[in-house]
């Protein structure tokens, strides 16, 4: 019984997801390759060709190579899942993301016993993108997740928003959903994916170590140096709208049992 | 016969006949647009924090505005003295707006307002200057002027420090390597560099000639 309601309680909690505006989704992003004002990837994204995209598949895999977008994800089922997002910079979002499990993908490509992380790179194409040409940060932009956390089932790769393709600003063609960890480990428009032994290095971490963790799951115990991380602010509600209590592990409590024996504050 | 006037001479006999309480009114119409922006959605989805960022810009272009002032006139001889009230006047409202969007709709608890300037040092370094500009505001009239006579001078250098405060506390909010909090601190750097005495570049000349 217990079991039951508490599923009953996450079903209502998912239906209560009013998913935020196409509007919103679309014009308010993060993606510093295209500059690092909230509106520069909507204004500066749009000359991203996407068509002829492929993905390099590398390291600890049965099937290495380079894979026309088609052929890594096609025939895989897609699905549409309602996710919160929550930025390290304490705002959220409700997207409805199209994608497939990042686990179909990685069972594809015959991940071979010594993999123990997953690594992410995006696309560095500087003709189109102003923030790569300024050097707002060390480009490529990269990404990491432990094994299990990449096969957890949450965990998706994302193709699509709402009903349409996925726009470039959010990470055209393809991208990396993880919905319990703060939005910046949910790398935009892949163009590699590594199986590897050691922990991947990943870009803000690098780059300020004491503000961003390897892991960086949603908690509202630990603060980042500069800003609380008890609330956020979901988009949308206009110039008075109230802050909400942010949710350990962004409220997908599933995931809790992949930490098990961590000590968050200092994993974090 | 009168020599013919040089530029900054014409120009200076136009500003005498511009007065400066004009300022005022477009000071507080650009406050109102950039909030009535906000409040109808012309600020993007998130005008909260756009506010917040548009009031701070607002005051440190007009501390930059009111910092340039003496430079010019050493420069170029153009006078925009009699602007320089309103300038700086204009730019402790935009901070007093800056704060309050901050405390009153972005943080909304005064708990929470008093717990990020202790705990957070970038929040710090913006209240410091804001409290820096204070006592300059409530100085900047003309019986306050009078009563301090040469404290009133060295009182409002006070706004070198103020500047320099705002613009590292703009620079320490950003993430990664962002142009603009580096462009703002290098102007003010700059500007105030202006007023320091180089007695090495004297020795210089010297040294040329």
């Amino acid at each position: 019984a217990l079991g039951l309601s508490g599923m009953a309680g996450h079903a209502a909690a998912q239906q209560a997801l009013e998913p935020n505006s196409f509007e919103e989704i679309t014009t308010y992003n993060n993606f510093y390759e295209f500059g690092t004002g909230k509106d520069d990837p909507a204004e500066n994204a749009g000359a991203m060709e996407t068509a002829d995209w492929t993905v390099t598949i590398d390291g600890l895999v049965d099937n290495p190579g380079s894979y026309p977008l088609s052929e890594l994800i096609g025939g895989l089922t897609e699905e549409e899942r309602i996710y919160r997002l929550r930025c390290v910079e304490a705002w959220s979002m409700v997207v409805p993301w199209v994608g497939i499990e990042l686990k179909d993908v990685l069972d594809r490509l015959g991940v071979q016993p010594g993999a123990r992380y997953v690594a992410f790179e995006t696309a560095v194409i500087p003709e189109v993108m102003p923030g790569v040409r300024r050097g707002v940060l060390d480009f490529p932009y990269v990404e990491g997740l432990r094994l299990d956390e990449a096969m957890h089932p949450l965990t998706i790769l994302a193709t699509g928003l709402y009903d349409r393709p996925l726009p470039n600003q959010n990470g055209a063609p393809i991208r990396l959903v993880v919905p319990w960890k703060y939005g910046f480990k949910s790398i935009k428009s892949l163009v590699r994916i590594s199986l590897v032994e050691e922990e991947p290095r990943t870009t803000w971490n690098v780059l300020a170590p004491s503000e961003y963790g390897f892991y960086a799951n949603v908690n509202p115990n630990v603060d980042h140096p500069r800003w609380s991380q008890a609330t956020e602010r979901r988009i949308g509600g206009g110039l008075f709208s109230s802050r909400q209590d942010t949710l350990m592990y962004n409220g997908y409590d599933e995931v809790a049992a992949l930490y098990d024996g961590m000590d968050l504050e200092a994993q974090f | 016969m009168a020599r013919p006037l040089t530029p900054a001479q014409r120009i200076n006999g136009v500003l005498r006949r511009v007065p400066a309480w004009p300022l005022y009114l477009l000071g507080a119409a650009w406050a109102a647009f950039l909030f009535w922006q906000g409040l109808t959605g012309r600020l993007g989805v998130e005008p909260i924090n756009a506010l917040e960022r548009e009031y701070g810009d607002t005051a440190l272009k007009l501390i930059v505005a009111g910092l340039a002032v003496t430079p010019l006139l050493r420069f170029t001889r153009v006078s925009l003295i009699k602007f320089r009230r309103a300038i700086g006047l204009l730019a402790f409202f935009f901070v007093l707006a800056h704060f309050s969007v901050w405390a009153l709709l972005d943080v909304q608890s005064l708990e929470r307002v008093w717990a990020d300037i202790l705990k957070r040092p970038y929040v710090t370094v913006g209240m410091l200057a804001f409290l820096g500009l204070i006592p300059l505001a409530l100085t900047s009239n003309d019986l306050s002027v009078r009563r301090l006579g040469r404290k009133w001078r060295s009182l409002h250098k006070l706004v070198y420090p103020v500047a320099v405060l705002g613009a590292v506390h703009y620079l320490w909010l950003a993430k990664g390597f962002q142009i603009e909090p580096l462009v703002y601190l290098g102007l003010i750097l700059g500007l105030l560099a202006t007023r320091i005495r180089w007695r090495g570049l004297r020795i210089g000349r010297r040294a040329e000639a």
